[in-house]
């Protein structure tokens, strides 16, 4: 005697992305911490000793927030117009910025007042960054000069005048205390050596260039502008490696994980996208609510921190391991794991016979009423709440079922207005999900079939017929729009491939038995 | 020419064995069912079949236990003939010819000598009307007796054999045909008829579909075809007849029986539940459901422990009284059709083909045994008739039998074609199939034909399935999916069309390198590797029909047959038509193992086999007219050993065998003279004592017990020639006791008369005496060999070289030996 077989819930496969080691590493940050701030958010960087504090530039200000604090730790409001491109020195003690008002100012993190200010530009400051020796600083303006200084005696030391448009980013080297990069809104990429006073490579990004980043290795440099993500090869000369455009408006800031791993690039298309640096491809994506201006993360990956144009600045930190021990630790309330195994698992002896204690099946409680045929009330159960909202696929499949037995008809007959009304309810919600299509249709029609002579008498129900009409109108005229197009790829598809000639070279001659001239061999099939 | 003179086509198990009733014997031990043209004797408790009894030239029709005797059974058959049989020893005792097909059997206790049969109308023999007849045995010893002394009793009877039954004590039988329920008492000689309306008010149906009495009071019980039981009492009234009803079936009830004693009904139908209810407190009911499908019929054994009930599904199940199944006896499943093409499992060498609603069966051809069934659709069966149940329709095996895919479909009339494609991996651990991929609505329209890439060295398995929607899909099995707990599993990897046609064949070449799928009258070559349409081959104007790849060396011919009765054969090196002939192939299929290719050709009502290699022009075996109708399944299988016939005739059957499916659905075989010769003997090896089966227990064990009965068969044999040996022993033996002298006085005596007849006595010997002394049970089976060895001699036994003594008692030593071994195994 076989046992009851339960009904087969149909596993559908998970639509969306595909789970990668990718999306499990960057989807482990908690729910984003939004601070709002003065005006549009246009550097972030963060502190290279710990705690490694992040100093954000927005407006006329310039906030340090530390690593937990919601509220800044210490701000630089000495500034006559918007500040830019606050920078920390290597060793964390310094920070420089550039202004609108040409100034570049160099601050002591415990201090308020400005250390130095450096006047020579004529226009506003974009670009200040330390010299890998911590004694000098380039700076980058909009006067198409970028410049080196002398930090204890704030004097100018060198002059460049190759840019032929604003230069909006720049970078020093760190391992050469000589090397520097500018990027300029004249598309090029110019990498300076401060020992000589010309640039020593120029490389052509092909549009503004807006953000510029350093390999670890400093032997590959990344360049954005316009929609693109460039890499180069510096080692190579200058040689053009990848041109990424994954981002459908400019490309604004660019980052790199601790790991070097991977590549973050943020955009005013709101996206930030996560690359694997071997092969350049998007592993992953974040979405923000407003054009992304400026991105960091802290070291190690603990934190990433996104300053948009609306002045939010929105940080995520990692979830950390106790974190998450802490909230299963909360959530398990249950008898300990010795309760459950009690007496069961006792090892028979060597001379013990052991009698087998027959397995219970369970069952479901609308398997239950499905064994007894019981097929109304098994509809009743697969319609609960529950499971009408949460597993829509199990109610498909018990009507499914019903169907099959040939008893669904029966299951939908005998409702009041209440029990319809949700029928209906599910019908409305899950009639136009494809994979569920087939079997409310049939449901649908048996429905129509069995209250049509009622149909009149309920207000209720009679306005869920109406809106599941019109949801079936719509979804009719929006399959009819979907053939068109699919009609319009097929004509653009047959026109732009080649036609293929299948060869057939024996079609002249002997692929048919009516010029079979050559055709020697003939089986004499004969019975005896 | 090519004969077929020592190749002959056979039935080859698979036969039904739910067509009659079961009986079980007495001792509940055996149980015996028709089974095509033999009655088959099962153990109850083993389910091995132990005993096949043949004799009789048709269908066999019934089964019944002796009344008189019950170690004899008797057996009908449309043959015209009543067969008696020994059951235990499978010997058969007497041949009784009534003339008359004979279509059911009854006997009663209190009948003695006498059987009823039901037979057609003596006047004609053609027509629908059947009439019960007894039948008086004449006392005879010879084998084959005519029985002629016939006298009707019934005119007008149901040809079903569960539609009469005899009463208490033989007072009376029942017989039940449409609307009418018939009493014959035999005291009175008088029938009273009773009658039914046609329909009741609620539109149920009251036609008779069986009836069974008790067998100690006087109540009929009878099944309707509305499902309702009725319980006749007071039937010897024409008028004052009562009933009262039972009802719980939704449909027609199909057997009822009672129990000996009379305190259960048994009933079962459609629903395939077995319900017992207590004779006179009818609210009572046990139920034993979901026993697979539609019970057919119910039997009890004679005790009343057992109960069995054949299923139409070709299953019999045995049953213990507290309503428990304890056994099942399942034969191949055969329904009308076989949707799915038949198949060998590569790994068992079993027969594939769908069986059981939604289930697939493997059928050891080997052992005419049926392996297991695995359940494809995995769904509860409904038992209710006219209902759309999921069908396997298509199966296939990759070329190690390590991966199978299935396709069920369901085609209710208003809604759209439901189509599962399940692709199962073999799992070494439990040695059966697993489901690993369920593609739903893997095509939009019905699918025609799949198979797998056949290349053993290939690194990934391919599927390619074929559908009326116009395109064929190749499956493959894509590695590991991102996260670890998921294993590999099947997605598609091309989708082909031509030119909007509808593909009909898909075949892989041998070497999986060439994928040819027929698109009605084009048949399309790709590379599987590329997917490119390496070039088409074209036969018009009609439709290919089936398309075939040769084997090895014959691996460059394509080989298809189309509707226009043509076969053709291409060869794919030069993409030219070889040769072609006409026949009406109505099945073209290759052999795995050789590069023949068998070819059934409808012809004239008629089917014809040819075999023949592509390569060469003349068939290396036909046959005619192998079967009637058409053949439109068969399949090679592999030998387990191969045989060695060097006739050029029979060469092909060297390697593997081919079995057929006909229009009736048998399962036929061809067969050598050789092979059957060898059959024969092994068959008489294989002659096993009572109920137990050839089981590898027995085998190990049977041997010493076989060896055992030798031996005493030996000893006792030899022992017994000693006392009419000698004239003083037999004397001495025939003398009553208490005239005679003393034991202690006679025994030396009697061991000298022995000793005299032995001239060269040795000293061994006489040690041996003092032995035997001593050993006074032993004493005569000691004395054997030297007496009666020149008697031996004389009649030219086969022992001439004679024993010595000593090499006799080494002997014995070593049986003693083998008696304790064997029962300390026991």
């Amino acid at each position: 005697m076989a046992s009851f077989k339960p009904t087969k819930i149909q596993v559908y496969p998970k639509l969306g992305e595909k789970v990668t080691q990718d999306t499990l590493y960057w989807k482990n940050y908690k729910a984003p911490l939004h601070i709002k701030e003065f005006g549009a958010i246009t550097n972030i960087d963060f502190s290279p000793v710990a705690p490694h504090n992040f100093a954000v530039t927005a407006f006329t200000r310039i906030h340090i927030y530390g690593p937990f604090s919601q509220e800044p730790v210490k701000s630089f409001t000495r500034f006559k117009d918007t500040a830019y491109c606050g920078r920390f020195r290597s060793d964390g003690q310094l920070l420089v910025a550039g202004c609108e008002d040409s100034v570049v100012r160099l601050f002591d993190v415990s201090g308020k007042v400005a250390l130095r200010m450096f006047k020579g530009h004529t226009k506003a400051v974009h670009v200040t960054d330390f010299i890998s020796d911590r004694y000098q600083i380039l700076t980058g303006s909009d006067d198409y000069t970028c410049r080196l200084w002398d930090l204890p005696n704030a004097t100018e030391l060198n002059n460049y005048q190759e840019h032929t448009d604003y230069i909006r980013c720049g970078v020093a080297s760190k391992l050469n205390r000589d090397l520097f990069i500018t990027g300029s809104y004249d598309h090029t990429l110019k990498l300076f050596d401060a020992r000589v006073d010309k640039s020593v490579m120029t490389m052509d990004h092909g549009q503004p260039v807006e953000s510029l980043l350093l390999y670890p290795s400093e032997g590959l440099l990344v360049s954005a502008g316009g929609r693109y993500v460039k890499v180069w090869d510096l080692l190579k000369g200058g040689q053009p490696l990848v041109s990424l455009k994954n981002h459908h408006k400019t490309v604004t800031s660019l980052c790199l994980s601790s790991s070097g791993q991977r590549l973050l690039s943020a955009s005013l298309d709101r996206h930030v996208k996560v690359y694997n640096t071997t092969n350049y491809k998007v592993v992953h994506n974040f979405d923000y609510a407003a054009s992304i201006l400026s991105l960091a993360l802290a070291p190690d990956d603990e934190s990433i921190v996104v300053g948009m144009t609306n002045s939010i600045l929105s940080i995520k930190h990692r979830k950390s391991l106790e974190d998450s021990k802490e909230i299963s630790g909360q959530q398990r309330r249950r008898p300990s794991y010795r309760v459950f195994v009690k007496g069961k698992n006792p090892v028979p002896k060597q001379d013990d016979y052991l009698v087998s204690k027959p397995v219970k099946q369970h069952l479901a409680k609308y398997d239950k009423l499905l064994k007894i045929f019981n097929v109304t009330k098994a509809l009743d159960t697969a319609l609960a709440t529950w499971t009408r909202h949460r597993k829509p696929e199990i109610t498909v499949s018990v009507m499914k079922e019903l169907d099959r037995r040939g008893t669904l008809k029966n299951a939908l007959a005998g409702r009041d207005e209440q029990a319809l009304t949700r029928l209906l309810n599910f019908l409305i919600g899950n009639m136009v999900d494809p994979r569920f299509a087939p079997v409310l249709v049939t449901a649908a029609e048996m429905i129509l079939d069995i209250y049509r002579s009622v149909i009149g008498q309920s207000p209720l129900v009679d306005r869920q017929l109406l809106r599941l009409q019109e949801l079936l109108e719509k979804e009719i005229d929006y399959q009819q729009d979907l053939l068109e197009v699919m009609g319009m790829l097929d004509t653009m598809f047959a026109s732009s491939f080649p036609r293929m000639e299948v060869p057939c070279p024996g079609i002249s001659r002997a692929n048919g038995l009516a010029g079979g001239d050559g055709i020697t061999l003939r089986p004499q099939i004969q019975a005896t | 020419m090519v004969g077929h003179g020592d190749i002959r086509v056979v039935h080859r198990g698979g036969s039904k064995i739910n067509s009659r009733q079961p009986v079980i014997t007495q001792d509940s031990r055996f149980l015996l069912c028709a089974s095509g043209e033999c009655v088959k004797v099962f153990s109850t408790s083993t389910e091995e079949c132990v005993h096949d009894l043949r004799g009789h030239t048709d269908a066999v029709t019934g089964v019944l236990l002796k009344p008189s005797n019950h170690l004899q059974v008797y057996s009908c058959s449309a043959d015209g003939t009543v067969r008696l049989w020994d059951f235990t020893e499978g010997i058969h005792i007497k041949t009784y010819v009534i003339g008359y097909p004979v279509y059911s059997i009854y006997a009663s206790a209190h009948h003695e000598g006498v059987i009823f049969v039901v037979t057609p109308m003596l006047n004609d023999k053609r027509s629908e009307v059947f009439q019960l007849v007894a039948v008086h045995l004449p006392q005879s010893g010879d084998q084959l007796v005519e029985a002629l002394e016939l006298s009707a009793v019934l005119s007008d009877v149901s040809s079903n054999p569960s539609a009469i039954g005899f009463g208490k004590g033989g007072e009376f039988i029942a017989s039940a045909k449409g609307l009418h329920l018939e009493v014959f008492f035999f005291k009175k000689q008088k029938s009273y008829r009773f009658s039914l309306k046609e329909d009741n008010k609620k539109g149920g149906k009251n036609t008779f579909m069986c009836v069974a009495c008790h067998q100690k009071e006087d109540c009929i019980a009878t099944g309707h075809e509305d499902g309702k039981i009725r319980l006749w009492r007071n039937f010897n009234h024409k008028k004052e007849y009562t009933y009262s009803t039972l009802h719980w079936h939704h449909s027609a009830v199909s057997s009822l029986c009672f129990t000996p004693e009379g305190t259960n009904l048994l009933s079962g139908g459609l629903e395939s539940v077995l319900v017992q209810w207590r004779y006179n407190q009818e609210s009572q009911r046990d139920f034993l459901p979901r026993l697979g499908s539609a019970i057919t019929h119910i039997a009890v054994s004679p005790d009343g422990a057992l109960f069995c009930t054949s299923h139409s599904d070709n299953k019999i199940t045995i049953i213990q009284s507290s309503v428990k199944v304890s056994a099942v006896i399942q034969g191949l499943v055969k329904g009308e059709s076989v949707r799915t093409d038949l198949m060998v499992d590569p790994r068992s060498k079993s027969l594939v083909l769908n069986g059981k609603p939604g289930q697939l069966q493997f059928y050891s051809l080997q052992r005419d045994k049926l392996l297991y069934n695995l359940d494809i659709v995995q769904q509860e069966y409904i038992h209710e008739s006219g209902l759309e149940q999921f069908e396997v329709v298509k199966a296939a095996f990759d070329a190690s039998g390590s991966w199978m895919a299935t396709v069920e479909e369901r085609n209710q009339k208003a809604a759209e074609l439901e189509l599962n494609l399940k692709l199962w991996a073999f799992d070494e651990q439990t040695q059966s199939f697993v489901l690993n991929t369920t593609i739903s609505t893997p095509h939009e329209a019905r699918i025609t034909d799949m198979c797998f890439c056949q290349a053993a060295d290939s690194q990934t398995t391919m599927l390619v399935s074929t559908s009326k929607d116009g395109h064929f899909k190749a499956w493959q099995l894509s590695a590991a999916a991102h996260t670890e707990d998921e294993g590999p599993s099947w997605s598609c990897d091309f989708v082909g069309a031509y030119h909007g046609l509808v593909p009909e064949r898909c075949c892989f070449s041998a070497d999986g390198s060439l994928l040819a799928v027929s698109f009605q009258e084009v048949v399309t070559v790709w590379s599987p590797a590329s997917w490119e349409l390496l070039t088409t081959l074209s036969q018009p104007p009609q439709a290919i029909r089936d398309l075939c790849f040769g084997r090895l060396s014959c691996s460059k011919y394509l080989l298809g047959t189309t509707a226009s009765k043509l076969l053709c054969c291409w060869n794919l090196l030069t993409c030219s038509l070889e040769w072609s002939t006409t026949m009406d192939v109505s099945l073209l299929l290759a052999d795995p193992l050789t590069e023949n290719m068998a070819a059934f050709c409808f012809q004239a009502g008629g089917t014809d086999l040819f075999v023949f290699k592509p390569s060469e022009p003349r068939p290396l075996f036909s046959h005619k007219a192998v079967c009637s109708g058409k053949v439109t399944r068969a399949i090679f299988s592999p030998r387990e050993e191969m045989l060695e016939s060097c006739e050029e005739s029979s060469q092909w059957l060297n390697r593997s065998q081919l079995h057929f499916l006909t229009q009736y659905m048998d399962l036929m075989t061809f067969t050598t003279k050789a092979e059957e010769d060898r059959l024969l003997a092994s068959s008489r090896q294989l002659v096993v004592d009572d109920s137990v089966a050839m089981t590898p227990f027995y085998l190990l064990l049977g041997k010493h017990r076989q060896q055992d009965t030798e031996d005493a068969v030996s000893s006792s044999l030899s022992s017994d020639t000693v006392p009419q040996s000698s004239a003083a022993i037999k004397q001495l033996l025939q003398t009553p006791a208490h005239v005679m002298p003393s034991t202690s006085y006679l025994c030396s005596m009697f061991v000298q008369s022995l000793l005299i007849s032995v001239t060269d006595t040795r000293e061994e010997n006489k040690h041996a005496e003092e032995k035997m002394d001593s050993e006074e049970e032993d004493s005569e089976e000691e004395m054997e060999p030297s007496n009666p060895r020149p008697q031996h001699a004389s009649e030219g036994g086969p022992e001439a070289p004679a024993l010595t003594k000593a090499q006799l008692r080494e002997l014995r030593r070593v049986r003693k030996q083998d008696h304790s071994w064997s029962a300390g195994f026991l």
